[in-house]
């Protein structure tokens, strides 16, 4: 009898810590599955202090989708002074923003970068002279004052000049037009989204300008881009797929809200301390939505293999490069099956 | 109430006073105000532009100093070679002794100061009470110094330049601007470019006393830089962070950026704009010549207004309560004026309901309204007098009226009046009628029997008519029948009657007569003619003038003899005897009734009875004068035979 009753306790007991257990973990089930994904620290370096040029990470990062996507992303300080490029290789930054003529030369020169998504699809590159000066084409340029950037910045222009046998007398412009605002150039360089309204912003009316767009003379380059180390990408396929997916989201909420998205960037240009501008953050975040469009038939984000094609072969033409890096290696022809890891991994997670 | 005030001369006179007072008043205080802005605007010029070059003046004269201090050591540096120790004893020298001076640097050219230094530029600066360095070779590692504007835009320039003012991290986050001078050497007389000197100038003190700068209470002083970057507003986080462009283009304000533009072109200008700060206000703004800043000074209007404002309100106040107590003044005065001529009209009221002996208010003063009251007093005084007059005239007339009325009645009594007149003979038939034109009149007719068979009868017509005529005619009438009943026979009656009658005639009246006798036995008619009109004798319904000897009237002259005409009557004929009453009966046209209407009426229907014959005659005429009054008497008798009577007929009657 009393050995009956044993057994029966002793079931009743396993029976309680058994409903007991499961109940524990139907209530802490969404804590312990989150715990067993933990945010994965990642950085990024813009190619500039913050300005609406990326405004798309700014809001990623304040809206929390880098968080969602799992990442605790650190964007790091850049301007003067900083260079994505050693960052990158150096691996003080997971990720990069880069130009995509900076990015094929040194793919080609050997460091193993690879483009997760390219972003500006077109040239903003600008010329531009006073009508005043006499110099309405390219070729009236010859013997003038031209104000070129170092680095990759003036690639483009520097072809350009050749393929059209123009000799310029070259004047390094430095992070202002201050110098063609006072006559020390007769021809300044520009981006449209950024020097070219800082210029009317000092006064100067369009039309006593005269602006060759880079884009309508032949070299339309695709910029901006986000890169990763090659061999980075190999260790966490899923973490650059994610980095891709929050920017772009970021980049959609800032198009959809602007004036949310110029209050987020200028809070963080105002801690970068960085003079903050808001007419000119409207103006250049409103030029990222028009760059950022991608040519037809193709997402957001896609390098078209045509454009990758015509920058290499001008970059060839130009001497910088010997050779055209394979366009499969340089945009990381693994990632597809990343990609998909990632999305399943997404979609396993109940935080989705 | 109001069409009673509106009818009213005072309330209009007051109205209308008040309306042109106001408007006189409303133009010279809109006149005052304008004048008054117009002067404030040109004090407000002049004030401003001195204010702000004072201001200008202020910062030029320390910017000067500065430039002073950089071109003298890039004059040494030219005069003279100097090794490190030099150049260091130069900056310092230049940091030192300029209080206004931040920091110096002498940056050369790469290679300038020793061929085997690619890069030199010592920089020293204030660190707190000491002097620091710092090699700006080293320290702007990322760009060389040698593309920074400070250096490359006096470098591209060749002249001396200041640069866009700039945050200084390194010196404690102040604002700063560089003032840098190229300096050059002679070598195989090329000029050579050697480097650029540099002197810092901290801009706190030049924005801190733009800032400070107190205008009225919201005015405010602003400073913009060569590409009109904000340097000192009120707006201070505008500050070198926004142009005065980009300021306008978040406002979308085309003519906020056209001021923008002449601003940093260094025009100096006064304009009436709305400020940044939200306020219509007057803005002067004026170049800092060295550095090619602008400096602008501020001027609300609001407040610039606010003692013409108050000024025109208070006037305006004082204005409506003068206007009111005019109102009320003009208002009394009008009143005062125009009582007497409410009691006036009052008077004049009872006066026409017929009370004459109404009080007229007192004459006071011999005014419009006074002479108008004496005026109706004497009208008055003239209406009773006459109305007095009336009723004496109106009751003698009254009393003659009815005196005459009798007279009427006796003369009416006088003429046989009475028909049939000889119900006993049936022989004849004789009927007459007179309507005098006034109440009495000077026609006449008599019909009497002399004996037994004869009767005379006499249509008479008096000259002039009224009272002498009717006199006359009694006379006459008297007469004739007296001497026709003593004579019998017509000549002779009337001679007789003619010779009396023209005996003691002072009055020189006179009368026409025609007297016949007819004998009713034999039925012939004895006739005599005083210059009356001939009769009408109707013989089977034709009508004849009778034969009648023209003769004089009865009365003109004494011894006319007449003569006595005869002729055969017979039964049936009818004479018709009448005055000239009928025949020249007038219309309102004055047109005469006439004897071919009269012949005609007759002869239309033959007389039975002669009562109604003469009705007939006497309607036609009154048709014809269709309401005209009468003129003259008329006077008709008729006589008709009926039959001859029988030798013993029955006595006559003269008195039937």
């Amino acid at each position: 009898m009393t050995a009956i009753m044993a057994m029966l306790w002793r079931f009743l007991i396993g029976a309680f810590v058994l409903v007991s257990c499961l109940i524990l973990a139907l209530f802490s089930g969404q804590s312990v599955a989150a715990e067993a994904v933990p945010l994965k620290r990642a950085s990024f370096m813009p190619l500039w202090s913050p300005q609406a040029q990326f405004a798309g990470y700014y809001v990623a990062l304040d809206k929390g989708f880098y968080r969602r996507h799992g990442i605790d992303l650190r964007i790091l300080r850049a301007g003067p002074g900083y260079s994505p490029l050693d960052a990158l290789q150096q691996g003080e930054a997971d990720f990069t923003a880069l130009w995509l003529t900076t990015a094929i030369r040194q793919r080609a020169q050997g460091v193993e970068l690879v483009n997760l998504a390219q972003l500006i699809q077109r040239s903003s590159l600008l010329l531009i002279a006073r009508h005043d000066s006499g110099i309405d084409t390219v070729a009236a340029m010859a013997g003038r004052k031209v104000g070129l950037w170092g680095g990759d910045l003036s690639l483009p222009i520097e072809v350009l000049l050749a393929r059209e046998g123009v000799e310029v007398v070259p004047v390094r412009q430095s992070m202002t037009v201050n110098l063609f605002l006072r006559g020390g150039v007769d021809v300044v360089s520009a981006m449209l989204y950024n020097e070219y309204h800082t210029l009317l912003n000092a006064g100067v009316n369009a039309e006593e300008l005269t602006v060759f767009a880079l884009a309508e003379l032949g070299f339309n380059v695709p910029e901006d881009g986000l890169y990763m180390l090659e061999s980075r990408l190999q260790d966490d396929p899923a973490l650059a797929s994610a980095f891709v997916t929050a920017s772009l989201e970021g980049w959609d909420y800032a198009f959809a809200h602007p004036e949310e998205a110029l209050d987020i960037l200028i809070k963080y240009m105002r801690e970068a301390q960085v003079p903050a501008n808001r007419v000119h953050q409207r103006w250049m975040l409103a030029r990222m939505a028009d760059l950022m469009q991608p040519q037809a038939g193709a997402a957001i984000g896609t390098l078209r293999q045509e454009d990758y094609r015509a920058t290499g072969d001008m970059l060839l033409q130009a001497g910088m490069v010997s050779a055209i890096p394979p366009y499969g290696r340089f945009t990381g022809g693994e990632r597809a099956e990343a990609k998909k890891e990632e999305e399943s991994d997404r979609a396993g997670s109940p935080e989705k | 109430m109001l069409v009673r005030l509106r009818n009213s001369i005072a309330f209009r006179l007051a109205l209308v006073i008040a309306l042109s007072t106001a408007l006189i008043f409303a133009v010279v205080l809109g006149y005052n105000y304008y004048q008054s802005r117009q002067l404030l605007e040109q004090e407000l010029e002049h004030n401003a532009r001195n204010l702000t070059l004072s201001l200008v003046n202020r910062v030029e004269t320390e910017l000067v100093a500065v430039e002073k201090v950089v071109k003298g050591a890039a004059l040494a540096l030219e005069t003279a070679a100097h090794d490190e120790a030099e150049l260091l004893a130069l900056l310092s020298g230049a940091v030192a002794g300029n209080s206004e001076v931040f920091g110096a640097a002498v940056a050369f050219e790469p290679g300038a100061f020793r061929a085997d230094r690619e890069l030199y530029a010592p920089y020293i600066y204030r660190n707190g009470d000491s002097l620091a360095r710092l090699q700006l070779d080293q320290t702007y590692l990322h760009l060389p110094y040698l593309y920074w504007d400070w250096y490359q835009i006096p470098r591209e320039l060749g002249r001396l330049e200041w640069s866009e003012p700039y945050f200084d991290e390194g010196a404690g986050d102040i604002l700063m601007s560089t003032c840098s001078v190229p300096f050059y050497d002679q070598r195989e007389g090329k000029r050579r470019l050697r480097g650029v000197v540099t002197a810092d100038v901290s801009l706190d003190e030049l924005t801190n006393l733009v800032s400070s700068l107190k205008i009225l209470d919201t005015g405010y002083a602003a400073l913009l830089s060569r590409n009109g970057t904000v340097l000192a507003h009120p707006l201070t986080e505008a500050i070198m962070n926004e142009t005065f462009f980009s300021i306008a283009e978040a406002r979308n304000d085309g003519e906020l950026r056209e001021l923008g533009r002449r601003m940093v072109r260094g025009e100096t200008g006064f304009i009436r704009y709305a400020s940044l700060m939200g306020a219509t206000s007057w803005l002067y703004h004026a170049p800092v010549k060295s550095t090619g800043w602008t400096l602008a000074v501020v001027f609300p209007e609001d407040e610039l207004l606010a003692n013409i404002r108050t000024m025109s309100v208070n006037m305006a106040a004082m204005g409506a309560v003068g206007l009111l107590l005019m109102i009320l003044v003009v208002g009394n005065i009008a009143r005062a004026m125009i009582r007497p001529l409410h009691r006036l009209a009052e008077a004049t009221d009872q006066l026409a309901g017929g009370n004459f002996d109404a009080p007229l208010p007192p004459v006071r003063s011999l005014d419009e309204v006074g002479v108008l009251t004496r005026d109706f007093r004497a009208m008055t005084e003239a209406l009773k007098a006459y109305i007095r007059d009336l009723t004496v005239t109106t009751a003698a007339k009254e009393r003659i009226q009815s005196e005459l009325n009798m007279a009427t009645n006796i003369q009416a009594s006088l003429l046989p009046r009475i028909f049939p007149a000889f119900p006993s003979h049936s022989e004849f038939d004789i009927y007459a009628s007179m309507m005098p034109a006034k109440e009495v009149g000077g026609d006449f007719y008599d019909f009497f029997f002399i004996d037994e068979s004869r009767l005379c009868f006499l249509i008479a017509d008096v000259s002039d008519k009224g009272v002498p005529a009717a006199l006359y005619m009694m006379v006459a009438k008297t007469l004739l029948k007296t001497e026709g009943q003593r004579l019998g026979e017509p000549s002779r009656i009337l001679e007789s009657v003619n010779n009396i009658l023209a005996a003691d005639n002072e009055s020189c009246m006179f009368a026409t007569v025609f007297c016949a006798i007819l004998d009713i036995v034999s039925g012939e008619l004895r006739f005599a003619n005083a210059g009356h009109n001939p009769p009408l004798l109707i013989v089977d319904d034709a009508v004849s003038y009778m034969p009648v000897h023209p003769s004089l009237m009865l009365g003109a002259m004494a011894g006319v003899s007449y003569s006595t005409q005869c002729l055969q009557m017979k039964p049936g004929d009818t004479l018709f005897l009448y005055t000239d009453g009928v025949t020249e009966a007038l219309n309102a046209s004055a047109q005469l009734y006439g004897e071919a209407r009269l012949l005609k009426i007759l002869a239309g229907a033959a007389p039975g009875d002669l009562a109604a014959a003469l009705e007939r005659v006497r309607d036609d005429v009154a048709r014809h004068a269709a309401g005209a009054p009468q003129s003259d008497d008329i006077t008709m008798l008729v006589i008709k035979l009926i039959h001859l009577a029988t030798g013993d007929g029955q006595v006559p009657n003269a008195d039937a």
